[in-house]
């Protein structure tokens, strides 16, 4: 992994998520209470906590699947609070789902093809892609890089889970990504796929930073610098993972609620 | 085509092909729909007008007009009931701008002014009615257009200035142009046979493309769609506006070959029935709307005399439909479609097993 300073430099400066005082109701329950959050460019950041901490929502505020209720979501200095899902991502941005969110009656290629697609232009053409296509090349890449070479043309919905959440990877990584959010891309994998995963975690270029969630210690801790610990929809904590692994208050919250 | 031959897009093919060429591989992947394609093109050698007027034409037109709805349901995920209505608009708007019966109410305009203009008036329509229900799902989908065509339905019912009420317009003539009558039986057969192979293909081209895909994308999870940078939305209504024309050009074709339109073309009965056959056919291909056309112009024309000669009442005919419709529904909710594709994996995978 380079340095962070190394990375920066090749994001540019400012923050490349930016929260504010973000807030989050679902009728009476408040699953995020002011939230304020940086994350430079080019960083790689876990967040960590209990289950219903408010991890997933915070996510869903950043893309906008879930916009907040109050505060501001800022996005390399632009704020998107109010922006749809899709213009963030034309924006750079990009997730993956905890649960796998894929196309189930599309195969493996179709569903690396729309990706890479979505976030280029001619969205809208009626003409079918040439095999000569620039864009045939990158979905070819995108489904060696997480190991599906064998499935290409097998619907998503035959795929094993481990698949299938390979393939949420490579969605994410279509197109040219800024910064992505990972939600529990370990979860229900193979000791192999987590090997898998953390080498393309590590591998993805300098310039693009990341938000993990993970359950999996020995996976989001090797794969970071930096922490956040959030709990019951607030953030208590921030630190380098040895500092957060050292902290008392969250072994007890955290690590030996017997979620690690 | 990397793309186009991932596709399962051949229910009609008959497995993969040996040997041969490009060429050759294509020709037996797409074997049953090419002999389809030369049987109507010398259909008319051996039939009657009533064959190509009442079983031929009536087929196709309708075939066409489920084609827009299957377009929307089997890729989109979205059930209209509006598309016989946008297809109604048409067939009106023809009948108003161009030439009827009723010098006070039509315009009288020529056929290649009327027509174009009907066109550009219908898929108006038509995605409006996508624009009014895009950011529906499911059932609240097909309430909405299905009041959008309930309105129309009065609308012409009850507007005397425009749409001439109650009995609608008659004597409406097909185009007279580079010499042909195109209103005779055989040039309006090859008229609407043009229209229906040219929509069969063009949707079959469409699926497979950028816009096609994320059309089915957004039918197995918009929500994802917006995750990787489409507007779902936007998508939405421009594939209605798609549908929307083929539906058009159907309405048209169905004016001409009646040369009358009146509320009843586009009441509810009509819009079931479209359903209907859409769904009988199958959502699952283009080819699926023609087969179910097909099944109800069949029914619709023959069964009154299949019942009288078993010593029934003819009027129970639509009974006979409606048994056909349960049993088909109740043994392949994928259609006539679904059934053949099924049929082609059980014999492949026999011939695979004896072939060893």
């Amino acid at each position: 992994m380079s340095s962070i300073a190394e990375r920066m430099a090749a994001a540019g400066t400012g923050n490349a998520i930016e929260l504010r005082g973000v807030s989050r109701m679902f009728g009476a329950l408040r699953a995020l209470t002011d939230i304020t959050l940086s994350v430079r460019p080019g960083e790689r950041r876990a967040v960590l906590g209990s289950n219903g901490a408010g991890k997933t929502t915070l996510l869903n505020c950043v893309t906008g699947d879930f916009p907040p209720t109050s505060g501001t979501v800022r996005f390399f200095g632009e704020d998107v609070t109010l922006l749809p899902p899709h213009e963030r991502i034309r924006r750079g941005l990009r997730r993956t789902y905890q649960i796998s969110l894929l196309f189930p009656r599309l195969t493996v290629r179709d569903n690396v093809y729309l990706a890479c697609r979505g976030v280029s232009r001619s969205r809208f053409s009626l003409i079918r892609a040439r095999a000569s296509d620039p864009i045939m090349q990158s979905v070819a890449d995108l489904i060696s890089l997480v190991h599906l070479e064998d499935v290409t043309d097998r619907l998503v919905g035959e795929l094993a889970h481990g698949q299938q959440r390979q393939l949420e990877i490579a969605l994410a990584l279509a197109g040219a990504p800024r910064f992505i959010l990972f939600d529990e891309p370990a979860a229900g994998l193979s000791p192999n796929e987590r090997r898998d995963l953390v080498a393309i975690l590590t591998a993805l270029p300098a310039h693009i930073g990341y938000i993990i969630i993970e359950h999996d210690m020995d996976v989001a801790l090797r794969v970071v610098e930096s922490v956040t610990m959030m709990h019951n929809g607030r953030i208590f904590k921030e630190g380098s993972p040895q500092e957060i692994e050292a902290d008392p208050e969250v072994q007890q919250l955290y690590l030996g609620g017997g979620h690690g | 085509m990397a793309l186009a031959e991932t596709t399962r897009e051949t229910p009609l093919g008959v497995g993969e092909a040996q040997r041969g060429g490009e060429f050759g591989r294509w020709v037996s992947r797409h074997a049953l729909i090419l002999l389809l394609g030369v049987f109507m093109m010398i259909f008319p050698a051996i039939a009657n007008d009533f064959f190509l007027r009442q079983i031929a034409g009536w087929t196709m037109i309708l075939g066409m007009i489920a084609l827009s709805l299957m377009f929307l349901g089997g890729y989109g995920g979205m059930v209209s009931l509006a598309q016989m209505t946008v297809a109604g608009v048409a067939g009106y708007m023809i009948a108003v701008l161009g030439v009827s019966s009723l010098p006070k109410v039509s315009f009288f305009w020529p056929w290649w002014v009327a027509a174009p203009l009907a066109i550009v008036i219908a898929v108006a329509f038509g995605t409006l009615a996508g624009a009014l229900s895009a950011r529906t799902e499911g059932i609240y989908t097909i309430m909405i257009t299905l009041a959008l065509a309930t309105s129309f339905f009065y609308l012409a019912l009850q507007n005397w200035p425009i749409f001439n009420g109650f009995n609608g317009f008659t004597t409406i003539p097909a185009p007279h142009f580079f010499g042909v009558k195109w209103g005779d039986p055989v040039p309006l057969y090859y008229m609407i046979l043009f229209f229906a192979a040219l929509s069969y293909v063009v949707v079959l081209y469409v699926s497979r493309s950028p816009f096609g895909l994320a059309l089915q994308g957004v039918r197995d999870n918009p929500r994802r769609m917006e995750a990787i940078g489409y507007n779902v939305t936007a998508h939405r209504i421009a594939a209605y506006a798609f549908a929307a024309v083929i539906a058009a050009i159907g309405g048209i074709l169905l004016v001409w070959q009646n040369n009358q339109i009146s509320p009843f073309s586009v009441d509810v009965a009509v819009v079931i029935n479209l359903l209907v056959i859409a769904v009988v056919g199958g959502l699952g291909h283009p080819i699926g709307p023609f087969i179910g056309a097909f099944i109800y112009v069949m029914l619709r024309t023959f069964a009154l005399d299949a019942l009288v000669a078993v010593g029934l009442d003819g009027r129970r005919f639509q009974t006979l439909i409606g048994l056909g419709f349960l049993v088909i529904v109740l043994f392949s909710p994928d259609g006539v479609v679904g059934l053949w594709r099924r049929w082609v994996t059980r014999v492949g995978a026999t011939n695979g097993r004896s072939g060893r």
